[in-house]
C-alpha cells in the first residue's frame, strides 16, 4: 500500500491525485462485477421500449412500471439470499419447496386471527432458520456436497406438504393480506419496500461485517480460509440461514399476496433454478468469491422486464422460454468475455 | 456359488452402514430448530393402507348436488353442447355491462396456464371462436405460466391498463385468485372465470361443467357396477394438492367403500406415461391380478393399459378421459373402458358468454355446462382418427373455421 | 424355492460375464453395491417374485432409460461440468419423433438417426458454450433446458401431435422373445450392457484417462498436454448422445407424453452422486454411476412395495439419498 504523506504534496501532484482518484472511482464502478449487469438491463430496457412501441403499447408507463417492480418482488427477495450462499460457492435448491411450505405454514398459523399475525410470522421464520441450519449442518458435517444435500432437503420438504395439506390452506387475514400484498404508497407497492430492506439488510451483512467477509473468503477459497482459521463451517452454515430465511419471507409475501397458503407456488414459480439464474445474470460467479447483492438486483429486474414485454407482445409460454434461454446464456457469456480480457 | 457365501455377511455389514448413515443424518436433522426435523421418523410410523382421510375439501352438498345434476336435462341447443346450460337459476341482468362500440371490442384473457394438452385444446377452440366472432376486434392472451403471483399480477395489469372492454380468466388455484379477481371486480369491466372457480361471486358468471365430483362418481360407478365385490382396485391420481383433482378422488372414494371394492393402492403418477406404467407393473407383480383402474385424469391411459399387455395380461375395467388415443385404443383393442370428461369446450362457452354480456343480454350467475360421459355406445361418434393423439373428443371446435388443420389434424 | 436361491439365480442373469469386475468393484468401492444389494435383497423378502428371471428382466428394462442417462451424465461430471439439459432433450426426443414419424413405420430408422443427430448437436453445443465461451456448464444448460422445452412445443404447438410407429415403439417395450427360462430379453437392457461395456472401455482408454485428469485438475492437465476443451466437449456430446437413447426408450416404453423428461436430469445427477462420482470432477466410475441408477430405481420399488405411498415416499427418498452420500463421504474420510 502506498500511503502518500498530504504535506509533501505540490499543487500539481494534488490535481495528479484527484484526476488518479476520479479515474479510479471509474474503474471501480466500471470494473465492478455489477456494472455489465446494469449495462444489459440499460440494453434491455431501451430494446424493450423500442418493441413495445413499435407493436402499438406503451413501455415507460407509471402503471407498467408499478407492474414490473411487484412482479419483481418474490424472485427478489429469495435471489439475495440464493446470492449469499452461491458467494460462498455453494447453491440451494430447497428454496422452492421452502417457499410453499412456508406459505402454508403462514397461513395455517394465522387462523384468520390478526393476533396470530406476529407469531405466526416469528414461527415462520422460525421454520426457515431450521431448515437452513439442517441444509448448513448436512453440507459442512456430512460432507454431503450442496447440490445433493439441498436437492435432498427439497424432496424432505415435499414430502412434509404433500402429506400435510391437499390443497390449498386459507387463513391469511385480510390486513395482513391487505398490507403487504397490495397497499401502495403513491406508485412503489409496499411489498416493492420489503424486497428493499431485505435487500439493503443483505447488502450491509455482505459489505460490513466480519460474517459477510468470511463468505467472500470461503467463496474464493474454503481450503485457504480454512488454512489462515477461518471457522469455515459456521460461515456456510450461517449463509445457508440466511437464504432459507429469505426464503420464509419470499413465502410469507406470497401467503398475503394469494390470501392463501398453497403446496404449489413455489414448485410453479420454479424459484430454484430461476433464483439462480437471476444470482447469475447479476453477474455473481458460481464457483463462489466474487458478485454480489447490487448486481443481482439487477438480474431479478432484468427478467422482470422480459416478463413484462413478453406479456405485451404476447409471446406465448414457448418462445419466452426460448427467449429467456438465450438472454440467460448470452449475458454469462459477454460477462465472461469481460473476465478474461481484465485477466 | 461365491454370491451366496458372500451375501451374508455383505448383508450384515450393509445393514449396519445403512444404520450409521441414517443415523448421522438424523442427527443432523435432530439439531434444527424448526419444527420439521423429523421426516425419518414420520415415516417409519407404518404403512399407510387406507386411501386417505377424507379430504378437507369435500363438501357433501356438493357432492349430492353434482351427482344429481349429472341426469338433468340441460337447457339450450343439443348439437350445441357449449351453448347449454343446466338448471340456469338466477340470470344476471347485464344491460350495464353494455358496450359503447358496437364491435372492434378487445377481450383480455389471463390464463393459468398453457402447459397440458387439454389447456392447449381449449386454447386454440378459444381463439377460433374469438376470430371468429365479428365484434371483438382484439382478443389479448396473457399466459401466467402456473404462477400464481404471476396471474395476480398479470390481472392488475389488465384493470390499471384500461384497455380491456372485457376480463376472462381461467384462475390457477381457485383459492389463491380470489382477491385479484375481487380487484378486477371492482372495475368496470366484466368479469368472467370459467374452469376452477374463485371464492367469491363477484365475477359476473362462472362457467364450469359440472364439476371433480361427477367426474370421479362416473368413472367409480362403472367400476362399482361390473367389478364383482371384493375386486381389486387400483387407483392413479396425477398429484396430491390440487384441489380441482381432489374432488374427483373423494367423489370415487365413497363410492368404492360402500361397493366393498378393495382399493389396493393410491398413488400418483405426475402425469408421466413412464412413471404410470412401472406403477401398474409393480402392482401386477404385487397383486398377481387387477380388476380395474380408476383414472383422475386420461393422459397416461393408455401407458396404464400398455402396462397390463407387457405383462401378458388381459386388460380389465378401466377408466381414462376423452383423449383421443384413449378412445382410439378403446376403439381398436375392444377394451371395457369408460371416459369421464371435464367438457373441454367450456373454453368456447368463455367467449361466447363474454359476447352475450358485452352486447347487453343475461347470463346466468353460474352457467353448468353438461358433462357428458363416453361409453361403448356412444364411442363410434366421439373416436376421429384423423386427429393427434391428444386431441380432445370434447372438443366442440367441429364447426370452427379452421378445423381441424389448427387442433393438429389432416 | 428359496428367497436367497432365486434372488442368487436372479443376480447370475445380470451379472453374466462381468461378474468378476463387479465383484473386484465392490470388494474396492463398495458402498453403492452394497446399498444396491441390500435393496434387492429386501425387496424379494418384501416381494419374492421380484427375484424371478422376469419380474427382475422388468426391473432392469424399466432402469435402462436411467442408467443410460446416468452414464452420460457421469462423463460430464467427472470432468468437471453439469448437465442439466438432458430431460428437456428426453422429451424433445420423444416429441420429434411422435411429430416426424407420425405412425409410419418405415420413417423409423431415418427418424432414430436424426434424434441421435440433435442429441450430438445439442451436446456439442452445451460444451461450446461452456469451453470455449467460459460459460459456467449449470447456466449453459440451464439456459439450454428452457430453449429445448420452449422450441419443441412452440414448434408442434404446445401438445405432442403425431403418433410413434409399432417399430420406434417396440425398441423400449419389446424384446428378443423365446428364450428359454427368461422369456423375453429386453432389447433395452441389451441395450443398456453394451452402452455399459462401452463406456468402461471409453474410460480405460486415452480419453478416459485425460477425461478424469481434467476434472481432477485442469490445469495440470492443460500443462501435460491434454486438450482440455476438446475433451470436455466430446463429453458432453456424449451426455447429449446417451439422452437421445434414453429418449428413444422411454419413447418405446411410455409412449408420446409431453412429461416425460421431466425431472431426469435431477435424478441422473443424484444416480451418479449415489455412484460415488464427486461433483467438481475428477472421481468415480462409471459402473458405480450406472449401479446408482439401478439403487435409485430400486429405491422406488422398495417405497413402494414398503407401502410409503405417495406422500411421503419423497421425504424418505430424500434423508435416504442424504444419507448413503453423508455416509459415502464419511467413509472417504475414514479412509485418509
Amino acid at each position: 500500500m502506498t500511503v502518500i504523506d498530504p504535506s509533501e504534496q505540490s499543487p500539481g501532484t494534488r490535481a495528479a491525485t484527484r484526476k488518479e482518484r476520479v479515474a479510479g472511482w471509474r474503474v471501480g464502478v466500471l470494473a465492478s462485477p455489477a456494472a455489465p449487469v446494469y449495462g444489459a438491463l440499460l440494453g434491455i430496457i431501451i430494446i424493450a421500449w423500442i418493441v413495445v412501441t413499435i407493436d402499438g403499447g406503451e413501455f415507460l408507463t407509471t402503471g407498467n412500471i408499478v407492474n414490473m417492480l411487484q412482479r419483481s418482488v418474490a424472485l427478489g427477495i429469495v435471489s439475495l439470499g440464493q446470492t449469499v450462499v452461491i458467494l460462498l460457492g455453494s447453491l440451494d435448491l430447497s428454496v422452492a419447496a421452502l417457499i410453499s411450505l412456508s406459505s402454508l405454514v403462514t397461513a395455517q398459523q394465522m387462523d384468520g386471527q390478526s393476533g396470530n399475525v406476529i407469531p405466526a410470522i416469528v414461527i415462520v421464520l422460525l421454520l426457515g432458520a431450521g431448515v437452513g441450519l439442517a441444509n448448513g449442518l448436512i453440507i459442512t458435517k456430512l460432507r454431503v456436497n450442496a447440490f445433493i444435500a439441498t436437492l435432498g432437503m427439497a424432496l424432505i420438504l415435499g414430502g412434509i406438504i404433500e402429506n400435510g395439506w391437499s390443497g390449498p390452506q386459507g387463513g391469511v387475514t385480510d390486513g395482513f393480506s391487505q398490507d403487504l400484498g397490495y397497499t401502495r404508497f403513491g406508485v412503489i407497492p409496499m411489498s416493492f419496500i420489503l424486497f428493499a430492506v431485505v435487500a439493503a439488510i443483505v447488502w450491509f451483512v455482505l459489505r460490513s461485517t466480519r460474517f459477510g467477509y468470511r463468505v467472500y473468503a470461503v467463496g474464493g477459497s474454503e481450503d485457504v480460509s480454512k488454512l489462515s482459521g477461518l471457522r469455515t463451517h459456521r460461515t456456510i452454515i450461517g449463509a445457508h440461514i440466511l437464504c432459507s430465511l429469505t426464503a420464509v419471507i419470499t413465502g410469507i409475501f406470497l401467503a398475503s399476496r394469494l390470501k392463501a397458503g398453497t403446496p404449489t407456488v413455489g414448485a410453479d414459480g420454479g424459484y430454484d433454478l430461476e433464483s439462480i439464474a437471476a444470482v447469475v445474470l447479476g453477474g455473481t460467479a458460481l464457483t463462489g468469491g466474487r458478485g454480489g447483492v447490487i448486481g443481482t438486483i439487477g438480474g431479478v429486474f432484468i427478467l422482470a422486464v422480459l416478463d413484462n414485454v413478453f406479456n405485451q407482445l404476447e409471446f406465448n409460454s414457448f418462445v419466452r422460454d426460448v427467449v429467456r434461454g438465450i438472454v440467460i446464456i448470452a449475458a454469462v457469456a459477454i460477462y465472461a468475455r469481460r473476465q478474461e480480457k481484465k485477466a | 456359488m461365491i454370491w451366496r457365501r458372500l451375501a451374508g455377511p455383505a448383508a450384515l455389514l450393509a445393514c449396519c452402514a445403512t444404520f450409521a448413515a441414517c443415523g448421522t443424518t438424523d442427527d443432523g436433522g435432530g439439531e434444527t430448530a424448526g419444527g420439521d426435523s423429523t421426516p425419518a421418523a414420520t415415516a417409519t410410523e407404518g404403512p399407510k393402507t387406507d386411501l386417505g382421510a377424507n379430504s378437507e375439501f369435500f363438501n357433501q352438498e356438493d357432492y349430492d348436488k353434482q351427482l344429481a345434476q349429472r341426469t338433468a336435462t340441460p337447457e339450450g341447443p343439443a348439437d350445441k353442447p357449449w351453448e347449454q346450460m343446466i338448471e340456469p337459476g338466477e340470470m344476471v341482468d347485464t344491460s350495464k355491462y353494455k358496450a359503447k362500440k358496437a364491435d372492434n371490442w378487445n377481450v383480455c384473457f389471463s390464463n393459468a396456464a398453457n402447459d397440458n394438452p387439454w389447456r392447449q385444446n381449449g386454447g386454440i377452440t378459444m381463439k377460433a371462436e374469438a376470430d371468429n366472432t365479428p365484434e371483438i376486434g382484439k382478443f389479448t392472451v396473457v399466459d401466467a405460466e402456473a404462477k400464481d403471483d404471476k396471474q395476480i399480477s398479470d390481472i392488475e395489469a389488465m384493470v390499471s391498463g384500461g384497455k380491456c372492454d372485457a376480463i376472462i380468466i381461467a384462475p390457477n388455484t381457485t383459492a389463491t385468485l380470489t382477491p385479484a379477481v375481487e380487484k378486477a371486480c371492482e372495475s368496470d369491466v366484466p368479469v368472467i372465470v370459467f374452469d376452477r372457480g374463485v371464492q367469491t361471486d363477484c365475477p359476473v358468471t362462472f362457467i364450469h361443467p359440472i364439476g371433480g365430483y361427477a367426474f370421479g362418481a362416473d368413472a367409480a360407478e362403472f367400476l362399482r357396477d361390473n367389478v364383482k365385490e371384493g375386486g381389486k382396485i387400483l387407483a392413479l391420481r396425477i398429484l396430491p394438492g390440487v384441489d380441482v383433482l381432489e374432488t374427483r378422488w373423494s367423489g370415487a372414494k365413497g363410492i368404492f367403500e360402500e361397493a366393498g371394492l378393495n382399493v389396493v393402492g393410491v398413488e400418483f403418477t405426475d402425469g408421466d406415461a413412464a412413471k404410470t406404467k412401472s406403477i401398474v407393473s409393480d402392482y401386477l407383480q404385487r397383486e398377481g391380478s387387477l380388476d380395474g383402474v380408476w383414472m383422475d385424469a386420461g393422459a397416461t391411459a393408455v401407458a396404464m393399459t400398455e402396462a397390463f399387455e407387457d405383462a401378458g395380461q388381459e386388460i380389465p375395467f378401466v377408466t381414462g378421459e376423452d383423449q383421443n388415443d384413449f378412445l382410439t385404443k378403446w376403439k381398436e383393442d375392444g377394451l371395457k373402458a369408460i371416459a369421464p370428461t371435464y367438457s373441454n369446450f367450456q373454453w368456447r362457452t368463455a367467449i361466447i358468454a363474454t359476447t352475450k354480456i358485452l352486447k347487453g343480454e343475461e347470463v346466468p350467475k353460474e352457467w353448468i355446462l353438461p358433462q357428458p360421459k363416453i361409453t361403448q355406445e356412444n364411442l363410434d361418434q366421439y373416436v376421429k382418427p384423423d386427429m393427434p393423439p391428444l386431441y380432445y373428443a370434447l372438443c366442440g371446435c367441429e364447426d370452427l373455421p379452421g378445423f381441424p388443420q389448427k387442433w393438429g389434424g389432416k | 424355492m428359496s428367497t436367497e436361491n432365486v434372488s442368487a439365480s436372479g443376480f447370475g442373469a445380470d451379472a453374466g460375464d462381468r461378474g468378476k469386475r463387479i465383484l473386484s468393484a465392490l470388494l474396492s468401492t463398495g458402498t453403492i453395491f452394497i446399498l444396491l444389494l441390500i435393496l434387492w435383497v429386501w425387496i424379494t423378502i418384501l416381494n419374492p417374485t421380484f427375484a424371478e428371471p422376469g419380474p427382475f428382466l422388468a426391473y432392469l428394462k424399466r432402469s435402462a432409460p436411467l442408467v443410460i442417462l446416468a452414464a452420460g451424465a457421469y462423463f460430464v461430471l467427472v470432468s468437471g461440468n453439469f448437465d442439466l439439459s438432458v430431460g428437456s432433450l428426453v422429451t424433445v426426443m420423444v416429441v420429434v419423433a411422435a411429430r416426424l414419424i407420425e405412425g409410419e413405420p418405415s420413417r423409423t430408422w431415418p427418424v432414430i438417426l436424426l434424434l441421435l443427430v440433435i442429441g450430438a448437436v445439442v451436446g456439442f453445443a452445451n460444451g461450446f458454450i461452456s469451453t470455449i465461451l467460459r460459460v459456467p456448464s449449470f447456466i449453459t444448460t440451464l439456459g439450454m433446458l428452457l430453449i429445448l422445452n420452449g422450441a419443441v412445443f412452440w414448434w408442434t404447438g404446445g401438445a405432442p401431435r403425431g403418433a410413434l410407429s409399432e417399430n420406434f415403439r417396440s425398441i423400449g417395450r419389446q424384446g428378443i422373445e423365446g428364450i428359454p427360462w427368461i422369456e423375453q430379453l429386453p432389447w433395452s437392457v441389451i441395450l443398456m450392457f453394451v452402452i455399459g461395456a462401452a463406456s468402461v472401455l471409453l474410460m480405460r482408454a486415452d480419453f478416459g484417462r485425460q477425461l478424469i485428469a481434467t476434472g481432477d485438475n485442469e490445469r495440470a492437465a492443460r500443462l501435460s498436454g491434454v486438450r482440455v476443451d476438446r475433451v470436455r466437449i466430446l463429453a458432453f456430446v456424449l451426455s447429449g448422445v446417451l439422452a437421445a437413447v434414453a429418449g428413444i426408450l422411454l419413447g418405446g416404453f411410455g409412449g408420446v407424453s409431453a412429461q416425460v423428461g421431466k425431472g431426469l436430469e435431477f435424478d441422473a445427477i443424484t444416480a451418479c452422486v449415489l455412484g460415488g462420482v464427486v461433483l467438481g470432477g475428477g472421481r468415480g466410475s462409471v459402473v458405480a454411476a450406472m449401479a446408482g441408477a439401478l439403487t435409485l430405481e430400486a429405491l422406488f420399488t422398495w417405497l413402494n412395495l414398503q407401502g410409503i405411498s405417495g406422500a411421503l415416499e419423497d421425504t424418505v427418498q430424500g434423508v435416504i439419498i442424504i444419507g448413503a452420500v453423508g455416509f459415502a463421504a464419511y467413509r472417504l474420510r475414514g479412509a485418509r
